[in-house]
C-alpha cells in the first residue's frame, strides 16, 4: 500500500467530523459525541499505522511527501495544498490525534448534561483537523491555514458557553490578541515570498543558508511574533488566563496537544532561518524566558485551579520557546518537553476538570481541601501529573525540563548562565506552585464544608458566586469512567514518556534527520545541573509546605503582599494593555480626529468658504443697469486692443 | 484729401457714440448713440476701403447697414413696450426683469 496518500486522511478524518456534526443537525444528537470520537480515534490509527511505516525505514527517507492539488497556480507564485511528514510532523501528529482522542473520551463524560454536546464535539473535531493541517503542511501557506483554522476553532470553544459575557469576552480577547500574531505570521510569509520567491518549507530553509542575516531576523522576529500569539508568550499572553472560560476539556486540548504548541512547532520547523539569525534566536531566548517567570509567578498566586494551571502553561512553553530558541542544541529538547507537557499538562487539566465536576463545577482552590478521600482515582492520576510537571526523578518531566537547563547552560558565555539560572528558577517556582495547588486541592482540611461554628460566609469578590452553591453543600465524588481512563492513559504517559524517549537518546535521534542536533559545551557537567534542579525542587516544595501543608489555608485569600496581588491581576497584562494600547490607541485616534478636522477639513472648507466670497463680490458686477454692462464691455475691449497691440509691438 | 482724415473722424464719431451710451440714460439717445458707432465703423471701413484699394471694406459696411436696420426694429419694438410698461424711457429704470 502507498502509505503517502494516508496523509490527507489524517486531516479529512477529524474535518469530516467537524462537518458531518455541524451540519447534521438534531438528529445525531445521540451519536454524535462517538463520531467525534471515533473519528478522532481514526485519524489517531492512520497515524501510528504511518508511524509503524516510517519506523520501518532508514533515518534519511522516513520524510513522505503528498501533493494533494495546486491551490493557487499563477506564473511565479505556486500555492500547493501538499502535506510533508517528517519525523517532527509524525511526533505532533501522534500527539495531537492521541491526546486528543483521550480528551474526546473524556468529554463524552464531561459535557453529558450540555445540551450542545454535538457542537462541542464539531469544533473538537475542527480544532483537531486545523491543528493537523498546521503540522502537515509543505509550505508555510498552507500552515498559515491551519494556522487560522486553529484560531477560529479556539474561539469558538473557548466561547462555547457564550451565553455566560465573561466567556463571550474572553473569546473575543483570545480572537484579537491571536491576530496580532497572525499577521506576524502573515508578513514573514510576504518576506519569504519576496526573498526567496516560494514559501515551500524545503526551498525556503535550503536557500535560507545563503541570504543576509538582516532578511532572516527581519523572518525569524516575524515568525517569533506569530509564535507568541498562538503559545500565548510575553508580551501576547494575555488570552490565556482568560481562555479558562471555555469548558475544561478545550483548555486541556489547547494547553496539551494543539493552539499553544503551534509556536513552537513554526519556530523549530524554521530553524534553519533561526540558525542563520542570531540576534532573532537571542529574541526567542529572551522571550522564552521572560515567559518562563512570568506565566510561573502568575501561577504562584491564583486561587482559580484552572488559571494556576494556565499560568503552569504560560511558563512551560517559555521552556520550549527557550530551548527552541537556543538552535540545534535546544530544538530536540523543546519537542520532547512539548510532547511530555502534552501528556502531563492534560492530565492535570483533565484532573482539574474531574475534581470541578465533582465539586459543583467550584474553581476556587480555597474552597477545596482534603479530596483525596474522595476521588483517588483523580488524586492518584493528578499527582502523577504533579510529580511529572515538577521534574521528580525518574517521571517525564525531569527528563525533558532537565534537558532543556543542561542547553540553556550549554549556550556558553554570560547568555548561557543567564538563561541556565533563570530555567533553574523556573524549575523552583513550578516545583512551589504545583505543590500549592496539589495540597490546596487534596490535602488539608475540608474547607468546603459549611461549618456551623467557622467564621460567618464572608462576601467575597470571587465571581464564581452563581455556581458556589451557598445552600448546598458539595458532595465530591469520583467521576464516571469515560473520565477517569483518559486521566490514567494520560498519567502513564506523564509517568513514562520521558523516560521512554530518553533511553539511549531515542527521541535526539528519531528528530535528529530533521532538526540536527548539536551537544554544545556545557560549563556545568549534566550530573551538576541535575543535583541542581534537585536542590531547587526540593526548596520549592518545602516552601509550599511551609506556606500550605503546615497551616491551615484561609478560606478567603488574604490581601497578600503587592507582588501576590500583581500577580493575582497577571502582572498587570490588562492593566498594561489598557493604559498603552487601549488609551494609547484612543489617545492616537483622538489626535487623527483632531488633525482631521482641523487640518484636512480647514483645507475643504477654506477653498469653499473663498469660492463663496469671491462669487459673492463678483455677483454685484450683475448688477441690471445696461450701462454699467457696456463699461465693462468697453473696458474688456480696450483689454483686448491693448494686448493685441502689445503682442504685435512684441 | 488724405483718407487718413476719415479715420480720425471715424474714431471722434466712435467716441462721441461711446461716450453718449455710457452718459445718456434715455434709451433712444442711447439708441442713437450706438447707431452712431455702426455708423462710425461703417466710415471706417469704407475709409481703409479706398485705403486699400480693394472692395472689401464697402461689403462689410453693406452687411452692418442690414444689420442695422434689422437691430432698429427690434430695439424701437423694445423701447416703446419698455416705454408702455414702465412710463419711461430710462435705461436705469430697467435694471430689474421684473416690474
Amino acid at each position: 500500500m502507498n502509505t503517502e496518500n494516508l496523509i490527507a486522511l489524517l486531516v479529512a478524518a477529524p474535518l469530516l467530523g467537524a462537518v458531518v456534526l455541524l451540519c447534521g443537525g438534531r438528529r445525531l444528537d445521540r451519536v454524535g459525541h462517538w463520531i467525534g470520537t471515533l473519528l478522532s480515534a481514526l485519524s489517531f490509527v492512520i497515524g501510528l499505522v504511518l508511524f509503524t511505516d516510517m519506523l520501518g525505514k532508514g533515518a534519511e527517507d522516513r520524510s513522505l511527501h503528498q501533493h494533494l492539488f495546486s491551490w493557487i497556480p499563477v506564473e511565479g507564485f505556486q500555492a500547493d495544498v501538499a502535506f510533508q511528514l517528517d519525523q517532527l510532523s509524525m511526533t505532533f501528529v501522534l500527539l495531537i490525534s492521541g491526546v486528543g482522542t483521550l480528551i474526546h473520551l473524556y468529554s463524552i463524560g464531561y459535557m453529558e448534561h450540555d445540551e450542545r454536546r454535538r457542537r462541542f464535539f464539531g469544533y473538537l473535531n475542527l480544532f483537531l483537523a486545523a491543528m493537523l493541517l498546521l503540522v502537515l503542511a509543505d509550505n508555510y501557506l498552507l500552515l498559515y491555514v491551519g494556522w487560522e483554522g486553529v484560531g477560529l476553532a479556539s474561539y469558538l470553544l473557548i466561547g462555547f458557553w457564550q451565553h455566560k459575557p465573561s466567556a463571550a469576552t474572553a473569546a473575543k480577547k483570545a480572537f484579537l490578541v491571536n491576530r496580532v500574531g497572525d499577521m506576524g505570521l502573515s508578513i514573514a510569509i510576504m518576506l519569504m515570498f519576496t526573498t526567496f520567491g516560494t514559501f515551500a518549507f524545503g526551498p525556503v530553509l535550503e536557500a535560507s543558508e545563503g541570504t543576509s542575516e538582516g532578511k532572516l531576523t527581519a523572518i525569524g522576529l516575524m515568525l517569533l511574533l506569530a509564535a507568541c500569539g498562538k503559545s500565548a508568550q510575553v508580551p501576547l499572553q494575555s488570552w490565556l488566563g482568560d481562555a479558562m472560560e471555555g469548558p475544561t476539556p478545550v483548555s486541556a486540548l489547547i494547553h496539551a496537544a494543539t493552539m499553544v504548541t503551534a509556536g513552537v512547532y513554526l519556530i523549530v520547523r524554521s530553524g534553519a532561518i533561526f540558525n542563520g539569525a542570531p540576534d532573532a534566536q537571542l529574541a526567542v531566548t529572551v522571550v522564552g524566558a521572560v515567559t518562563l517567570l512570568f506565566g510561573a509567578i502568575v501561577g504562584c498566586a491564583k486561587d482559580d485551579i484552572k488559571k494556576a494551571l494556565a499560568g503552569s502553561t504560560m511558563s512551560q512553553i517559555g521552556y520550549m520557546i527557550l530551548a527552541a530558541g537556543l538552535g540545534p542544541i535546544g530544538y530536540v529538547f523543546a519537542i520532547m518537553h512539548l510532547v511530555t507537557h502534552g501528556f502531563f499538562k492534560a492530565g492535570l487539566f483533565l484532573g482539574a476538570g474531574s475534581v470541578m465536576h465533582g465539586m459543583n463545577d467550584e474553581v476556587d482552590m480555597r474552597k477545596y481541601g482534603g479530596l483525596r478521600k474522595y476521588m483517588p482515582v483523580t488524586f492518584v492520576t493528578f499527582g502523577l501529573g504533579y510529580l511529572a510537571i515538577i521534574g521528580f526523578p525518574g517521571l517525564s518531566g525531569f527528563f525533558s525540563k532537565d534537558k532543556i537547563i543542561e542547553a540553556a547552560f550549554a549556550k556558553g558565555g554570560t547568555e548561557g548562565w543567564i538563561l541556565g539560572s533563570v530555567a533553574l528558577l523556573g524549575a523552583a517556582i513550578t516545583a512551589y506552585y504545583m505543590t500549592r495547588v496539589m495540597l490546596l486541592t487534596f490535602f488539608g482540611e475540608e474547607r468546603w464544608r459549611h461549618r456551623a461554628t467557622a467564621s460567618p460566609e464572608q462576601p467575597s469578590a470571587e465571581p464564581a458566586a452563581e455556581t458556589r452553591g451557598q445552600h448546598s453543600e458539595p458532595h465530591p465524588h469520583e467521576s464516571p469512567r469515560s473520565m477517569t481512563i483518559p486521566m490514567i492513559l494520560l498519567a502513564v504517559g506523564s509517568v513514562f514518556a520521558g523516560g521512554f524517549f530518553s533511553i539511549g537518546d531515542r527521541f535526539t535521534h528519531w528528530l535528529e534527520p530533521v532538526t540536527h542536533h548539536d551537544h554544545g559545551d556545557s560549563p556545568l557537567s549534566a550530573a551538576t545541573v541535575t543535583g541542581a534542579t534537585m536542590v531547587v525542587l526540593v526548596v520549592g516544595v518545602t516552601l509550599a509546605w511551609f506556606q500550605y501543608g503546615r497551616r491551615p489555608v484561609p478560606a478567603v485569600a488574604p490581601r497578600g503582599s503587592l507582588l501576590t496581588r500583581a500577580a493575582r491581576r497577571d502582572l498587570l497584562q490588562d492593566d498594561f494593555n489598557h493604559v498603552v494600547l487601549v488609551r494609547g490607541g484612543e489617545h492616537l485616534t483622538r489626535s487623527l480626529v483632531y488633525v482631521d478636522h482641523t487640518l484636512v477639513d480647514g483645507v475643504v472648507n477654506g477653498t469653499a468658504a473663498s469660492v463663496g466670497g469671491l462669487s459673492g463680490r463678483l455677483r454685484k458686477l450683475q448688477n441690471g443697469y445696461a450701462r454699467s454692462y457696456a463699461v465693462s464691455m468697453f473696458g474688456g475691449a480696450a483689454v483686448l486692443i491693448v494686448a493685441t497691440l502689445l503682442m504685435r509691438a512684441v | 484729401m488724405n483718407p487718413v482724415n476719415y479715420l480720425y473722424l471715424a474714431a471722434l464719431l466712435f467716441a462721441i457714440g461711446a461716450s453718449g451710451v455710457l452718459i445718456r440714460r434715455n434709451a433712444i439717445v442711447v439708441f442713437m448713440c450706438i447707431e452712431l458707432m455702426l455708423n462710425a465703423c461703417n466710415l471706417a471701413f469704407v475709409a481703409f476701403s479706398r485705403l486699400h484699394g480693394n472692395l472689401d471694406g464697402q461689403i462689410i459696411a453693406f452687411f452692418t447697414m442690414v444689420v442695422a436696420a434689422a437691430e432698429v426694429v427690434v430695439g424701437l419694438a423694445i423701447i416703446v413696450s419698455l416705454f408702455r410698461s414702465r412710463h419711461s424711457a430710462s435705461v436705469d429704470d430697467a435694471s430689474l426683469m421684473k416690474l
